[in-house]
């Protein structure tokens, strides 16, 4: 008789499987908007002050990053977004009637934004961020639509996907949906200040910064329980940290200013930009106001303590000398004899997350490609890292990252040479 | 932006040289090449033009080499233009690279190409366009003497396979194709150990008195310096 319960109480677990998933697909039907609706967001279509608008929040949603593809006109798609399921190209979002958005009212455009749905229904791939576009309001979206339209048409056909079995199958995205997806304009909490409700909004919905600086678990959604907690970048292998700057933060010790500081120069007095970070300072958050950056900051401050890792025996690579003799050479110069750095040149090391981080990937990363902090505005000639990709092999690269995670205050784990292999071929773009 | 030095360290240069060590690990201080000549090209004295056309078409993805992708990917087109304008005017010595041991025929071959073309392949000579003294011109012509015989083939294996390309047209994309393998190795043998010139610099864009072919991509470019 036990098999008889097991397969009852299986059956019961479908069932209820099925009706959440078909009530899900019945509530978030689209709500078409009135007539006059339609006329009113038509008109508003044109107002050279919400174009304006929409191009700041369009900035601030760093939308061209993903719908532009490299070497080619903003907001033309064809930047293929790599995803551990398959690649999925970015659409054309100019107004080109035939390949763009030309053809779409506002009510499309929301039902893509706001429920993750395409014009015709279909359900769309969550590597665009409706997780976190369903937060924006109706009249933000409306600015960003006015923008969009008032671009120079581009004809550039779509790409075809290329998500393999199960997951091109759009209708498997009913049960993602059911366990990720919860659609609804950003509620301030009236409790906090008007600053740190324009924060959060920012960061939970346009700014979508959960995307990356949280994990995703392997059917590549997000529980909200570790929102901005940190992860590793599907595909992109560098990692996104942790946004609390309290006690076990990713940020820990990171002021307001420091946080306003990053995202408008590239560089704060706790670390530089660098990775995809570096990118979306130099085209979206250097071009944020003052205000909303902030805002931003404000927010940032609010999270909570995290918890701190289970405590493991703090144990020094065997390479520590020789991670300490290659630092001597190549990295103290710039970073300093005890990883202090410069202020407003070069980054320290000592108590910079970045290297501390849960893993070493950015570390590792770092040490073989060097690079330049973000060209922007306020920093417009940065400072650059050599690379040393070409200088140093695999075991130097593990011992001297290694030395930098172990030396001074710092406390994380070693590096293996076999990890370093693995970076040293990681492609750039 | 400030420069600020901590207790005891001498203040860091406010200078491009100090701040550009991304490019010059590489290339050399003042852009003089890697030791070997292939890994890393020589930067100085080239044309302002070219060096910033190619740092352009390393960030839009035209010139492939994922570490100079990775390096240029964060740069402003101002700064680029500094970075460009920094290195053509260095001037250094050049180097005399060896050349590989090949034939006399194969040299032979290469000098006619050089100098003459093939026309039976519709291959232009290099000096049509590089110019009679094979230093280019200003601002957009690289010359091609003072290179290692490592990196003028990889370059023109490059072209062949599109990990080098340009705007169209596509010129260099073009005459690599039309070329034979072996035609490569002679063309870069020759070049390699060809005696360069007492002056190395570019002739300026006055000399070129010959048209390009409207078919080259540096006849229309419109990145200037």
């Amino acid at each position: 008789m036990k098999w008889l319960r097991r397969g009852a109480g299986v059956l019961v677990v479908l069932l209820l499987i099925g009706a959440a998933a078909w009530w899900y697909l019945a509530r978030d039907h689209r709500a078409p908007s009135t007539p006059v609706q339609r006329e009113a967001d038509a008109a508003a279509l044109t107002d050279p002050a919400r174009i304006e608008q929409g191009r700041y929040l369009a900035t601030a949603g760093d939308c061209a990053a993903c719908h532009t593809a490299r070497g080619g006109q903003p907001y033309a798609g064809g930047r293929s977004l790599a995803t551990p399921f398959g690649d999925v190209p970015a659409p054309n979002i100019t107004p080109d009637h035939d390949t763009g958005i030309g053809a779409w009212s506002f009510d499309d455009f929301w039902a893509a934004l706001h429920l993750g749905k395409g014009r015709h229904g279909q359900l769309l791939y969550p590597v665009f961020s409706y997780t976190s576009f369903t937060k924006v309001t109706r009249d933000d979206a409306l600015s960003i639509f006015a923008y969009l339209k008032s671009l120079p048409p581009v004809n550039r056909p779509a790409q075809p996907t290329g998500l393999e079995f199960p997951y091109n199958v759009r209708k498997s995205l009913v049960a993602w949906r059911a366990l990720y997806f919860k659609p609804g304009v950003f509620q301030p909490d009236p409790a906090q200040s008007p600053q740190w409700n324009r924060g959060a909004y920012l960061v939970q919905g346009l700014g979508h910064c959960n995307e990356c600086h949280a994990p995703r678990d392997s059917l590549g959604g997000i529980e909200q329980s570790q929102h901005l907690t940190g992860g590793q970048i599907p595909q992109l292998d560098w990692y996104a940290p942790d946004l609390s700057t309290r006690s076990g933060g990713g940020l820990e010790g990171w002021s307001a200013q420091d946080v306003v500081d990053l995202l408008k120069t590239g560089q704060s007095s706790k670390g530089s930009a660098f990775g995809p970070m570096a990118d979306v300072v130099r085209l979206s958050t250097q071009h944020m106001t003052d205000a909303d950056l902030q805002a931003v900051a404000t927010y940032l401050q609010s999270l909570p303590p995290r918890a701190p890792a289970a405590p493991v025996a703090f144990r020094q690579a065997a390479s520590h000398e020789q991670g300490g003799k290659l630092y001597a050479k190549h990295c103290a110069d710039c970073h300093g004899d005890n990883g202090q750095g410069v202020a407003g040149v070069y980054p320290p090391l000592d108590g910079n997350t970045s290297v501390t981080g849960p893993t070493s990937i950015n570390a590792v990363r770092s040490v073989l490609l060097g690079g330049f902090a973000p060209a922007t505005a306020a920093n417009p000639r940065p400072y650059s890292m050599p690379p040393f990709a070409q200088q140093l092999d695999d075991a130097d690269v593990a011992a001297v990252v290694g030395y930098i995670r172990q030396s001074w205050s710092n406390k994380a784990s070693a590096v293996s040479p076999d990890e370093v292999s693995r970076l040293r071929h990681t492609p750039v773009d | 932006m400030s420069v600020a030095a901590t207790a005891g360290a001498a203040p860091v240069p406010d200078t491009l040289q100090q701040r550009v060590a991304a490019c010059t690990s590489c290339h050399g201080a003042h852009g003089e090449g890697s030791p070997d000549g292939v890994l890393a090209p020589r930067l100085a004295g080239k044309p302002a033009g070219y060096l910033l056309q190619q740092l352009e078409y390393f960030q839009s993805g035209q010139r492939r080499h994922a570490p100079m992708e990775y390096v240029v990917r964060q740069l402003s087109p101002s700064y680029l233009r500094q970075i460009a304008q920094y290195f053509a005017a260095q001037d250094l010595p050049y180097r005399r690279w060896p050349v590989p041991a090949v034939s006399d025929e194969t040299l032979r071959r290469g000098e006619q190409i050089v100098l003459h073309g093939d026309p039976a392949r519709a291959v232009p000579s290099c000096v049509s366009c590089h110019g009679d003294k094979l230093t280019g011109f200003e601002p957009m012509m690289p010359g091609l003497v003072g290179l290692s015989y490592g990196y003028i083939s990889n370059q023109l294996a490059s072209w062949r396979s599109h990990t080098r390309a340009a705007e169209g047209p596509y010129c260099m994309g073009v005459v690599a194709n039309r070329m034979r393998e072996s035609d490569i190795a002679a063309v870069s043998a020759w070049l390699a150990g060809h005696a360069p010139p007492a002056d190395m610099h570019p002739q300026p864009a006055s000399a070129q008195t010959t048209p390009l072919p409207g078919w080259c991509v540096m006849g229309h470019s419109e990145v200037n310096p």
